[in-house]
């Protein structure tokens, strides 16, 4: 079971891996990870925002990828655009698959990729205005892993 | 006749809009002519792709828009 999409509203992460996990029967394994936007004190809230034509297509080449390169039974990518404030989930990604590694490792390469590699631009709101934001070195260093 | 172009990012700070429209066709000569001088600075850093028509455009600088086509001005992506 594949499901890539894109949300403008909060989510629950339960909500949509419990129907996840349901939809791939015979599975051994699934991994979930959920990103939250850190509480951090000076935030007081994050945009993010997107370029339709591309970023979910972006994010349906990844998980074809993702597909290709790991044994999985379904995958599920989920990813928030708009306005989020501390604690809400910004992305959810879970792989089913019959045996662990092919799980986790295909959580870990969607998030390395979504994290630096996608066609989303972030800024944070703080007490003098709008930051925007760019990958961290270690998120570059991450993604070449898996080259 | 005209492409419209659309800023992303902190490319709409600068330019104080989402977008903008130039007269079709349109190459890469006339969009950095076309555009405010701030954006067209930044246009010129690698890391700054453009898109036309929904796809990234390999090399900028063969740009070639026509009538109707959007075109995306995409900086340095933050990642999600």
């Amino acid at each position: 079971m594949r499901d890539i999409r894109l949300l403008t509203q909060m989510f629950i992460p339960g909500q949509l891996i419990g129907p996840f996990a349901q939809a791939n029967p015979g599975l051994g394994a699934v991994c979930t990870f959920v990103g939250e936007v850190r509480g951090e004190a000076y935030v007081e809230a994050l945009e993010l925002t997107h370029y339709e034509p591309l970023t979910l297509a972006g994010m349906h080449d990844l998980a074809d990828r993702a597909l290709g390169r790991f044994n999985l039974m379904g995958l599920l990518m989920v990813h928030r655009i708009g306005v989020l404030v501390a604690g809400e989930p910004i992305v959810c990604v879970s792989a089913a698959a019959a045996h662990r590694r092919d799980a986790i490792d295909a959580v870990d390469f969607c998030m390395d990729h979504l994290k630096s590699a996608a066609w989303f631009w972030k800024r944070e709101r703080r007490s003098d205005g709008w930051h925007w934001i760019e990958p961290r070195a270690q998120d570059h260093t991450d993604l070449k892993r898996w080259d | 006749m005209a492409v419209r172009v659309v800023f992303l990012g902190p490319l709409a700070d600068l330019v104080g809009a989402d977008e903008m429209e130039l007269p079709a066709p349109l190459d890469w000569p006339a969009l950095l002519a076309g555009i405010p001088p701030a954006v067209a600075e930044q246009l010129t850093n690698a890391r700054v792709h453009v898109a036309c028509a929904g796809r990234v455009v390999a090399d900028k600088a063969a740009l070639r828009a026509v009538d109707g086509d959007e075109v995306a001005l995409l900086p340095p992506v933050s990642g999600g």
